[in-house]
């Protein structure tokens, strides 16, 4: 079991690495012909970074357009972010103290999280509107992230595990050597649905983590009229007229 | 017909608000305003509502004429995915926006076309995924693997039929990119969706019709150049009589300080040419010079709603022509929504119109155009902007009290709206217009906040849907603006919608009558400009 789950993770991170690498490779190199900022959009490089920063932290237009899925939807975020900074404790020797500061947090986030999570998986049975938009991905994907925080939550509260070894597991694998992971079922389930989540992470719908900052309606500045904005292939065509 | 097409069809329309209109197409399903809501609640769900709204499939004569296969393709099947992959390698919005959607729903109750029908797949994340479904299915593993799972489909004969109902219901107006929370612009999908179709020969007749006739003869409406001098005559004429003033509305003037480009339904059809009588008298009291153009007699470029890169560059080019032969120190644009987004925003990319025309390989149109601009406005302006400016420099008089009769409100355009800008500050594409009509009339009220700004609601025939065959889904889709409309109407007894769109205004003389409205009640910002100005009357 340990080399098993040593090379599951070692596979998930080379294929959430590499793929989310090459998305944004992609996303980089695929070129925004035309100026298209949703406006009023600012007109400078600053406001256009302050924009993008409301977006990613506040989710501001969500807010603006619908309050239940933004609080529930922040809440889970919120409560993700703060999960996984927790979880940086079990990649480093010492512990930095900001981490260890948000521990006590990080506890209540998974509750956020779940919390978070469960309303916004209530919204695609109870809203007609987002029943008819959901696939089948959509709830295996809520169902996969409950799964992973009802396992934290339950080996922190109800099944405790050995943190030690799992922390000594994991510090061996950045050096690549293999200590053992205690057997204990629940520990096996979080650890293996995190390890397919992060399998699933560059196939799927998560890109919109990366998508975020390469939405041109989002990220250009509204400043057609000082500067010509010409992309590669659309400058091809100027030369052939 | 179409309203673009022929004037007259601007005009009648039902005056007592009947549910159900005569058509006057043979195979036209009936046309019905939905019921005003007594709370703008989410409409409930009916899906395919719309599946029998039918876009007619353009001739082989019109898809030929602007380069386009004539009827579709054998094996399009595989030409409508290899092309999407080359959009996919082209345009970022549609790159990322393929992934990023994480089918939150916020969008779905955004869409003036969902409000006004139920339709399902008129919520926009729908309409999108009328693509993304595709996408899936050919260009991401899961979808290669496991369709069902991820809701991927095959491209087929009914997908394209899909397609082509639906994005024909889309009019681009990029209100739901306004909250989604990665900017997700379904307008951008609805070109993309456009000009894969028109790239296996499926086009629209509508615009495809529209865009031949720009190239072949100069306007949307096809106004052969006497037919405009002579229409333009008679307005010095009518204007001489109703003022005075010997105001001119010049055609191809050599050396004038302005090139006014203006849409071509200016010319002809009601109200908006009270607008163009407005932009001659804002000149005339100003004692600017300016022009129209035979060549370039039409702001818009229907390339943009296709998505074709290349046919929106082409149209553009006659304007950059135009300029040069006339020597012209200034291009103004007229009331025009999407025609204003193609100028402010990509013009200067398209070919150079605008500061920086070195950019690129250099350009010796482009750059000789610079030189000849003013330096003070190489970039083009709207008319809104050249009026307010004069206002502010105090060289317009007005007398307010002529407009007493009129309670005004304004209709945001959504591509002046949510696709462009005027003035140096984000946002001034709000407050030019509203200054505008506060400094020439005495009465006037905004709808409510959630529909005006960039909130506002598309009239419902934007995007190349200002067609008599899509007239039931235009009446459909202007619910929410005649529904903030009947607000402001009931309370504060509004009487006059303001707007600067000739799409706006062709649609709205249209579906006003559907809602007990009467359709004189729109008009252009400079039709009351032109109702309050005071002229010198010397000759
Ligand atoms: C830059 C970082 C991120 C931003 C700005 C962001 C933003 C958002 C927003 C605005 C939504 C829509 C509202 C909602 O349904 O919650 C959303 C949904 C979602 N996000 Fe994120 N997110 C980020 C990172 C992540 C990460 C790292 C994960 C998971 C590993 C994740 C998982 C999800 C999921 C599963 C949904 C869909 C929820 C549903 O099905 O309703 N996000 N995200
Ligand atoms: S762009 Fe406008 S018409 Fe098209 S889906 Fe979005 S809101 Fe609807
Ligand atoms: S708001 Fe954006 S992310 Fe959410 S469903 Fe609509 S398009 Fe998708
Ligand atoms: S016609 Fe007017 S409101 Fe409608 S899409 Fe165009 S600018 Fe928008």
């Amino acid at each position: 079991m340990n080399l098993v789950f040593a090379l599951l993770f070692y596979a998930a991170t080379l294929i959430l690495v590499g793929g989310v690498a090459y998305r944004i490779y992609e996303y980089a190199r695929v070129p925004a012909p035309l100026k298209i900022p949703t406006t009023p959009a600012p007109t400078t490089t600053g406001g256009v970074v302050f924009r993008m920063f409301r977006e990613v932290l506040f989710f501001e237009s969500l807010f603006k357009s619908n309050l239940w899925i933004w609080a529930l939807g922040w809440l889970f975020h919120v409560g993700l972010a703060l999960v996984l900074l927790r979880h940086v404790r079990y990649f480093t020797e010492p512990v930095n103290f900001i981490i260890a500061f948000i521990q006590p947090f990080g506890m209540y986030a998974g509750f956020a999280m779940a919390a978070g999570l469960a309303g916004l998986w209530a919204r695609r049975f109870l809203v007609e509107r987002i029943r008819y938009i959901s696939t089948p991905s959509d709830h295996l994907m809520l169902a996969l992230l409950l799964g992973i925080a009802f396992t934290g939550l339950a080996m922190k509260f109800l099944m405790h595990t050995d943190v030690v070894a799992v922390k000594t597991f994991f510090l061996g694998l950045m050096v690549f050597e293999i200590h053992p992971l205690p057997a204990h079922p629940g520990l096996y389930l979080h650890l293996g649905m995190v390890a397919l989540l992060m399998i699933v992470f560059p196939l799927s719908k998560l890109l919109h983590a990366p998508g975020v900052f390469f939405s041109p309606t989002r990220n250009q500045v509204d400043n057609p009229r000082e500067t010509r904005h010409l992309a590669p292939w659309a400058a091809q065509l100027d030369s052939k007229n | 017909m179409a309203d673009e097409t022929t004037p007259v069809a601007v005009a009648p329309a039902p005056t007592s608000s009947p549910a159900v209109a005569k058509s006057a197409a043979p195979a036209k399903p009936k046309v019905e305003a939905p019921a005003y809501r007594e709370f703008p609640t989410i409409p409930a769900l009916q899906p395919d509502a719309m599946t029998g709204s039918n876009p007619f499939v353009a001739a082989a004569a019109h898809n030929e004429a602007i380069g386009f296969p004539g009827a579709l393709l054998d094996g399009w099947e595989q030409k409508a995915v290899a092309k999407m992959g080359e959009l996919l390698g082209k345009y970022r919005s549609l790159r990322v926006y393929m992934d990023a959607c994480v089918h939150c729903g916020a969008c779905t109750d955004k869409c003036h076309y969902f409000i006004g029908t139920g339709d399902p797949k008129n919520m926009p994340v729908a309409r999108q995924d009328l693509m993304r479904s595709v996408y899936r299915r050919y260009y991401t593993l899961p979808g290669k693997l496991f369709p069902k799972l991820v809701g991927a489909r095959d491209m087929t004969k009914d997908v394209l039929d899909d397609w082509f109902r639906y994005y024909n219901q889309c009019s681009e107006c990029r209100r739901c990119s306004v909250f989604c929370p990665y900017g997700i612009d379904t307008a951008e999908v609805t070109m993309a969706a456009k000009e894969i179709m028109h790239t296996v020969g499926h086009g629209h007749k509508y615009v495809n019709e529209i865009i031949g006739k720009v190239h072949k003869i100069g306007n949307n409406l096809g106004l052969p150049g006497p037919a405009l001098e002579n229409t333009l005559e008679g307005l010095e004429e009518d204007v001489l009589e109703d003022t005075g003033a010997a105001v001119k509305y010049p055609l191809d003037m050599q050396g004038a300080e302005v090139l006014l480009v203006t849409p071509s339904a200016d010319f002809f059809a009601e109200p908006h040419v009270d607008s163009l009588i407005g932009y001659g008298k804002v000149f005339h009291a100003a004692g600017i010079s300016w022009t129209l153009s035979s060549k370039a007699s039409e702001a818009g470029n229907f390339g943009m709603f296709i998505g074709n890169y290349e046919q929106m560059q082409k149209i553009a080019m006659r304007v950059r022509e135009a300029a040069l032969e006339l020597g012209v120190k200034r291009i103004v644009v007229g009331e025009c929504g999407h025609a204003w987004r193609v100028a402010y925003a990509f013009w200067n990319t398209l070919t150079g119109i605008g500061a920086g025309a070195g950019v690129g390989k250099p350009d010796p149109f482009a750059i000789q155009l610079q030189k000849q601009l003013d330096p003070n406005y190489k970039q083009p302006s709207h008319i809104c902007e050249v009026t307010w400016d004069l206002i502010q420099a105090g060289r317009l008089k007005f007398d307010k009290a002529a407009n007493d009769h009129r309670i005004v409100t304004f209709h945001d355009s959504c591509n002046v709206a949510r696709g462009s800008r005027m003035g140096d500050y984000a946002g001034g594409q709000f407050d030019i217009p509203r200054n505008i009509i506060r400094a020439v009339a005495n009465h006037y009220v905004d709808m409510s906040e959630a529909t005006t700004r960039e909130k506002t609601f598309c009239c419902g025939g934007g995007g190349g849907l200002l067609t008599d065959e899509l007239l039931d889904l235009r009446v459909k889709g202007a619910l929410p603006r005649m529904e903030a409309l009947k607000q402001v109407a009931d309370q504060h007894g509004v009487n006059f919608m303001a707007t600067i769109c000739a799409i706006c205004k062709a649609q709205f003389t249209k579906v006003l009558p559907y809602y007990g409205f009467k359709m004189s009640m729109v008009g252009g910002v400079h039709q009351l400009v032109s109702t309050a100005i005071v002229l010198n009357n010397e000759q």
